[in-house]
């Protein structure tokens, strides 16, 4: 055994402008280990996993690899180190075949060109390490299963022979006998003495597989323990402990509203299933849980943005979900929704504020055909008045605003439509502190005026200090829904992992 | 048994290419069954003939395509090859092969450059090739003020004919020997398609540059995380289709004796390439498709050209008769629309 583990950080740190995403972490892992990295969203896992598989250039510190000192620039390099990583988002090419992508960076050639015959065969061998026989090489990507796709990937991973293997949520989209399947692969990478790190948000999978845990939080390293020293509880409180740094407006009274908006079973390509949910006017209703759960999606299918929707959506007594956005932001049911990324899906970047702030509501300020121009002012300035964005002039293009000021521009847009249901998806992701608590200042005071407000928030101390209810969807479905004070983080970090039921028990 | 299965998943996953090679089949058939002269040598060396610049320019514009870009300097590129082959294609045989030599090398270069401008300039290929476009075209009208120019009269015999007359121009052996005649009808344009059309792009498709291309146009996040070699596979997109595009100039020069800065037909050369790599089954949104469809489209469009000189059809007709045909078999690939299932990924 050598003296030095076989990976090692020392004082790595990251920023993305402003905010710290790595903040001097020193981690370490070791060969014929299987290594678990815990912690919430924006804990920077995925920025400390994106370091070490060479994606990301940490801003400070150093690495090293069997006493080696590395510095990666790009995967290539981090590859030819014998570190692959599995990403959550998918990096197999849709249009090339199985065997293509499964050997696309080092195919095997003959006279420098690449041999079929010798990538089918190696292509067909790891499908079958991985018992995936079938999955035909020749297929193209594009025509797998979500399932499928991950297990290629996988495969991918394997076939550069790895000395250390990073699983990034590998087994999210997995079907349950391939899950059984990694699990045995990893345990054989084990033996070989192939150091595996290892994210997941599913504890039982974390109990069952992993020997080494570390918990990160807020770009920190907590702590790092070995398996079984520490219970389910300690290990949730340590990825909690924080400070609730912001001010919330206070809570009005507990009472029930009658529900105006109703889901029930709503179902869409796996990604959805059968969640359920109400959301009652005057209502503030949170939507949590760790991301990828079908918060997007269930969000999505109800602004009327998918297609082949199952389940019952009423609106207002409106039935049926929406067939468009123009269909859902329009009377009866208005609806609204303040997308997740907002510079591409929220704003016409070059585009100028006043048009911005105009582009969901042009038939309000027209007359016939035409844009009145003193109407159209009279609106925009009225917009900027009541949301205090900051601005020089309307005519300014909404990219030159920070990003604060460019989510108030998308929230005042959808707030000239009048909507009836807001639907919020992540409104304060990325943006200062002052402008978050107007946030949600205006999000109360919607609410007061009797409008239905869903609001998915990444954010746990937000989904307690603003929500009368909030509800926890966990693999496409509603699996706690909360009130009043059983708002609490233990309660939603357990459901988040779905580990409810059990951290219930052991609190009582 | 495995060979049928691997032939059903080709076709499954290439209907596009296989829809266009039927349909070339069909036209063609039926082309010759309504021309007076049908299934002869002579009608096919002259219809070889006319498709060779076309069917190299639209394999050179289907590589930039592949990477989901477009390349809007084929044409000139063609033209610019076209006159520098009217000036240097003459003279001893050691002369003419120089200026053969020359001029794919400087259409190669040229393309070079464009992929040097898209890849450290970080252009759009559209907008940078419409530049370099422009400037082919400059260069093209400073070597050949007016048309003209000096091509050997023997290669263009040679090279224009059957097999046989190009045996017989430059006495290899004797043409009528009685093992040549199975091969001497073959019209020379149709193996100069296949020689450094097929040739080199069989080859090419199987190099990592080749997949990397095509990695590219599907998901260049996902070819980046798999460590490809990204700048160098769009440079060597650009150079490969400047080489064709020289190819298509070359030939242009040799078949018609001279060179001609026609700004014109340079535009239409580059409309028409990107007509038929659209109709030889090439997604515009790259990483689909491969040169060999696109040299059946471009035959397509020169097939259905071919009826309005035997059916007697108004010529006038003839933009409006490709436009629909096109238009109509562009649209067949727009059903995938249908089947998508998250509105958002339409805009994507």
């Amino acid at each position: 055994m050598p003296d030095h583990p076989f990976l090692q950080l020392t004082g790595i740190s990251k920023h993305f402008s402003g905010t710290r995403a790595l903040e001097n972490v020193d981690f370490s892992c070791e060969r014929g280990t299987i290594h678990a990295v815990l912690g919430e969203n924006g804990a920077g896992k995925s920025t400390l996993i994106k370091t070490i598989a060479g994606v990301l250039k940490p801003d400070t510190g150093s690495m090293s690899i069997d006493g080696q000192a590395v510095e990666f620039s790009r995967p290539s390099e981090a590859n030819a180190a014998g570190v692959v990583c599995i990403f959550q988002e998918l990096s197999l090419v849709p249009d090339l075949t199985v065997a293509d992508n499964i050997c696309l960076a080092m195919p095997p050639r003959r006279f420098g060109m690449i041999d079929r015959r010798a990538q089918h065969n190696f292509a067909e061998a790891i499908l079958a390490r991985i018992k995936c026989e079938d999955v035909d090489p020749n297929g193209l990507v594009r025509d797998l299963s979500l399932s499928r796709r991950q297990m290629v990937e996988i495969a991918k991973a394997l076939g550069k022979s790895p000395r250390l293997l990073i699983l990034d949520e590998a087994t999210s989209a997995l079907t349950r006998k391939d899950v059984e399947t990694v699990y045995d692969l990893l345990a054989d990478l084990r033996q070989d003495n192939v150091a595996c790190l290892f994210i997941s948000h599913r504890m039982n999978e974390v109990e069952r597989l992993c020997d080494t845990l570390s918990v990160f939080r807020n770009g920190r390293h907590v702590e790092t323990f070995a398996k079984g020293t520490r219970t389910d509880r300690d290990i949730v409180r340590l990825m909690i402990g924080r400070e609730v740094d912001a001010q919330f407006p206070p809570r009005p009274a507990e009472r029930t509203r009658p529900p105006h908006l109703t889901i029930q079973n709503l179902s869409w390509q796996g990604r959805l299933k059968g969640a359920t949910l109400s959301v009652g006017k005057g209502e503030i209703v949170g939507l949590g849980g760790l991301d990828g759960q079908g918060q997007k999606e269930l969000m999505l299918a109800l602004f009327g943005v998918l297609r082949g929707v199952e389940g019952t959506v009423d609106v207002g007594g409106q039935i049926g979900a929406p067939r468009s956005p123009a269909a859902a932001k329009r009377a009866p049911r208005r609806i609204c929704l303040v997308p997740e990324d907002r510079k591409t899906e929220g704003l016409m970047l070059p585009m100028s504020i006043a048009d911005n702030l105009l582009a969901a509501s042009y038939s309000r300020v027209s007359v016939g055909p035409f844009i009145d121009p003193a109407q159209e002012r009279k609106a925009v300035d009225a917009a900027i008045a009541k949301l205090q964005i900051k601005i020089g002039s309307p005519q300014d293009a909404v990219a030159t605003l920070s990003g604060g000021n460019q989510q108030k521009v998308v929230i005042a847009k959808w707030l000239m439509t009048d909507p009836e249901v807001i639907l919020l998806n992540d409104p304060t992701r990325g943006i200062d502190v002052g402008t978050k608590q107007e946030i949600y200042r205006l999000m109360r005071q919607l609410a007061e005026e009797g409008r239905a407000i869903l609001f998915y928030s990444t954010d746990y101390a937000e989904l307690i200090g603003c929500c009368d209810r909030v509800a926890i969807m966990y693999d496409g479905a509603i699996v706690a829904d909360l009130a009043g004070s059983a708002i609490t983080e233990e309660a939603i970090v357990g459901a988040s992992l779905n580990i409810g039921a059990s951290l219930k028990e052991a609190v009582s | 048994m495995t060979v049928a299965r691997a032939f059903g998943t080709s076709l499954r996953q290439n209907r596009g290419f296989y829809g266009a090679v039927v349909l070339l089949c069909v036209l063609y058939l039926v082309y010759n069954l309504l021309h007076p002269r049908g299934f002869s040598s002579a009608v096919l060396i002259q219809n070889a003939n006319e498709s060779v610049a076309i069917v190299f320019l639209a394999m050179a514009q289907t590589i930039p395509v592949l990477l989901g870009g477009l390349d809007l300097s084929v044409g000139a590129v063609m033209t610019l090859a076209a006159c520098i082959a009217s000036v240097l294609v003459n003279g001893s045989p050691l002369q003419i092969i120089f200026g053969m030599v020359v001029t794919l090398a400087a259409g190669t270069a040229f393309g070079l450059c464009n992929g040097l401008i898209v890849v450290y300039g970080r252009l759009q290929p559209i907008i940078a090739t419409l530049a370099t476009g422009a400037i082919a075209m400059g260069l093209a009208l400073f070597i050949r003020p007016k048309p003209g120019g000096d091509i050997d009269g023997d290669l263009n015999w040679a090279l224009t004919n059957s097999l046989w007359d190009f045996v017989d121009t430059y006495a290899l052996f004797d043409p009528d020997a009685s093992w040549f005649a199975p091969f001497a009808w073959i019209p020379v344009p149709i193996l100069i398609m296949l020689v450094f059309g097929v040739g080199v792009w069989l080859p090419f498709r199987r190099t990592i540059i080749g997949r990397t291309i095509y990695a590219i146009g599907s998901a260049e996040g996902a070819a980046y995380m798999s460590g490809l070699p990204i700048n160098r596979a769009k440079i060597a997109a650009f150079t490969l289709a400047g080489f064709f595009a020289s190819c298509g100039g070359l030939y242009l020069a040799i078949q018609t004796a001279s060179g001609n800065a026609d700004i014109s037909q340079a535009g239409a050369y580059t409309l028409n390439s990107i007509a038929a790599v659209v109709l030889g089954g090439t997604s515009l949104l790259g990483g689909i498709g491969g040169a060999i469809g696109s040299m059946i489209g471009a035959l397509i469009l020169r097939v259905m050209s071919f009826y309005f000189r035997i059916l007697s059809i108004d010529p006038l007709l003839q933009p409006l008769v490709e436009g629909v045909v096109l238009l109509a078999a562009v649209s067949l690939g727009a059903f995938r629309v249908l089947r998508i299932k998250n509105r958002l990924e339409l805009f994507r």
